[in-house]
């Protein structure tokens, strides 16, 4: 009897944990929805030209994505020209050069650079790597390539490079642990026929292992630069907060996030509100869409080397 | 390899090496040197008032970050409370009754998006949802914020610790006639016990270090938190105010505040990592 009436439970606790799995999908339409009804007065009286116009005057009101969008890129651009080749030879480094127990260590550490929040390597950056940027980095690139005009301008430290480089610190452990991974999948046999021939460590990671799991690199990459163009407190710190586009990576500029971040609470106007909420939903669907290739990438990816 | 000798075979291999051996050392350089200042600036910082008093105004001597700390452990605390139960349910679900079906890989897979999504999003999101409606800032929407970033974490941890979890078991139990959430609860949980002790530790430490949804859902506020129905103060936001200040007394507070988050965040993360580590050898 008491069975049965534990038993006329079950429908219910199915339901419960279903409705749990349901709050997941409520959430993510619920913050395209908020977010678009949110940005519909901004969506009225711009139209399109909001992504391209470069205006940001609160007094005015005229609101333009711009500036935000172009940072957001270039500093992304930035972190993943610096970090996918790093991710890429430290996850050699551990799968085919360290003795075990180095790799482990070595590993441990480059993940705990993921534990680190955001708002630490923005103390860090603001305090320490800009300053360190202004006194030695800045000066020496300015003198090496002074005639291209991404160097130009006056060392600072803070700034759209600065931001780069520190986003570029804060990706690498994702990457490297996705390829890493991937690295790790690539059949023993395989390397092992080539090394029989004769090949090098170097031959085999080059024409044999990252050929292998080239897919999946670019899956791991897709991940990193989902994470890095979201990224907010890091470069909110150190990027300068203008709103003006500058070819000079040593200038001040800003990125969507740290826009939301400085201005969110500052927003006094129904339509300046409505822009930064505007500047938001871009966010969101650039990361959704990323992720979302990243996602099926991955997954075909996964679904092949497991056949193979 | 026609054509080209051993010799520069071995030397490209060999700089390769050097390389990637370098590479890494520029990562763990990174690392340390990050731990360092915050340590070296973090710990003159700290003193007895650091833990007990309330944040100074400027030019004040003194002062502490207990009001903050205090915002941030019952914001953490709500979050925990609302975030950690719906996230084991929904792993629940995805393990146990959406493995193989439509709807619970939509579930999966919208958990990925939440789970990758900007956290400046979020707090957006609930500053629509719960502070215009409110007119407030609250520390309750902080508090919401966070569950929400916590949620999708805690899900795809129980559903890959509880689909280790072998079938035998769960049939076993099923077999004697136990209803469906006594076997989860009572036996499938059991074996995943430790596993979801450390995720969960994990999203905590996660949430712990989080600024960008707190800026504009809890704000901040100098005062002791009486109620969770008027902006907040915590730590992340305070160290953000305080870095931007022009006030040297601010920034080495932003410094004590920092090494306390880094300290928590990575203890709890190292901690469980290991964990994890020595049941696995």
């Amino acid at each position: 009897m008491q069975l049965q009436r534990q038993r006329d439970f079950d429908p219910a606790f199915r339901w419960l944990t279903t409705g749990c799995g349901v709050l997941v999908l409520v959430l993510v339409a619920g913050i395209f929805w908020e977010l678009y009804r949110g940005s519909e007065l901004s969506l009225e009286k711009f139209g399109l030209g909001f992504l391209v116009s470069q205006s940001w005057n609160p007094v005015t009101e005229e609101f333009g994505a711009a500036s935000s969008i172009f940072g957001t890129l270039v500093s992304t651009a930035i972190a993943m020209i610096l970090a996918v080749p790093l991710s890429l030879i430290i996850s050699l480094f551990l799968v085919e050069l360290a003795p075990p127990w180095i790799s482990r260590v070595v590993g441990a550490a480059i993940e705990l650079l993921a534990a680190i929040p955001s708002i630490i390597y923005g103390m860090w950056g603001l305090f320490v790597f800009a300053p360190f940027m202004a006194d030695y980095v800045q000066p020496f690139l300015a003198r090496v390539g002074g005639d291209l005009p991404f160097f130009t301008g006056p060392p600072m430290g803070i700034g759209m490079l600065t931001a780069g480089i520190i986003l570029a610190l804060m990706i690498l452990p994702f990457i490297t642990s996705v390829t890493r991974d991937i690295f790790l999948m690539v059949p023993a046999v395989v390397k092992e026929s080539a090394y029989g021939m004769g090949s090098t460590t170097w031959e085999v990671s080059r024409k044999v292992t990252v050929p292998y799991g080239i897919q999946g690199i670019i899956g791991a990459c897709f991940l990193g630069l989902g994470r890095a163009i979201g990224e907010t407190m890091a470069v909110t710190f150190v990027i300068g907060n203008r709103h003006e586009i500058s070819a000079s990576l040593f200038s001040a500029a800003n990125s969507i996030a740290s826009t939301l971040a400085n201005e969110f609470t500052e927003a006094s106007d129904d339509i300046y509100l409505s822009s930064l909420v505007e500047l938001g939903l871009v966010l969101f669907a650039v990361t959704f869409l990323l992720q979302l290739l990243a996602e099926l990438w991955l997954k075909r990816t996964k679904r092949k080397m497991g056949v193979a | 390899m026609k054509g080209r000798s051993i010799g520069v075979r071995r030397l490209k291999d060999g700089l390769v090496r050097a390389l990637a051996t370098l590479a890494a050392l520029v990562g763990i350089a990174f690392l340390v040197w990050i731990l360092y200042v915050v340590l070296a600036r973090g710990i003159s910082a700290i003193n007895w008032d650091f833990f007990t008093e309330r944040p100074a105004p400027p030019g004040m001597v003194g002062g502490g970050m207990a009001s903050a700390i205090l915002g941030t452990l019952w914001m953490t605390g709500l979050a925990v409370l609302l975030g950690v139960p719906a996230g084991l349910l929904a792993g629940v679900y995805l393990a146990e009754f959406g493995q193989n079906t439509r709807f619970g890989e939509a579930v999966r897979f919208t958990s990925n998006m939440l789970m990758g999504t900007p956290s400046i999003i979020i707090g957006v999101f609930i500053y629509i949802i719960m502070v215009v409606p409110m007119n407030n800032f609250t520390g309750y929407a902080g508090a919401v914020a966070l569950a929400v970033i916590m949620l999708p974490v805690v899900t795809r941890t129980t559903e890959d610790m509880l689909t280790l979890v072998p079938s035998a078991l769960r049939e076993s139990a099923l077999a004697l006639g136990s209803p469906r959430w006594k076997v989860t609860l009572g036996v499938v949980f059991r074996a995943a016990r430790n596993g979801l002790v450390t995720g969960t530790l994990l999203a905590i430490a996660r949430v712990t270090g989080e600024t960008a949804p707190l800026l504009f859902t809890a704000l901040n506020s100098p005062y002791w938190p009486t109620s969770l129905n008027e902006p907040t103060g915590n730590l992340t936001v305070t160290i953000f105010n305080y870095a931007m200040s022009p006030y040297p007394d601010w920034q080495a507070m932003a410094w004590g505040a920092s090494f306390l988050i880094t300290a928590g965040v990575l203890g709890a993360t190292v901690f469980t990592r290991s964990l994890l580590w020595f049941r696995s050898q």
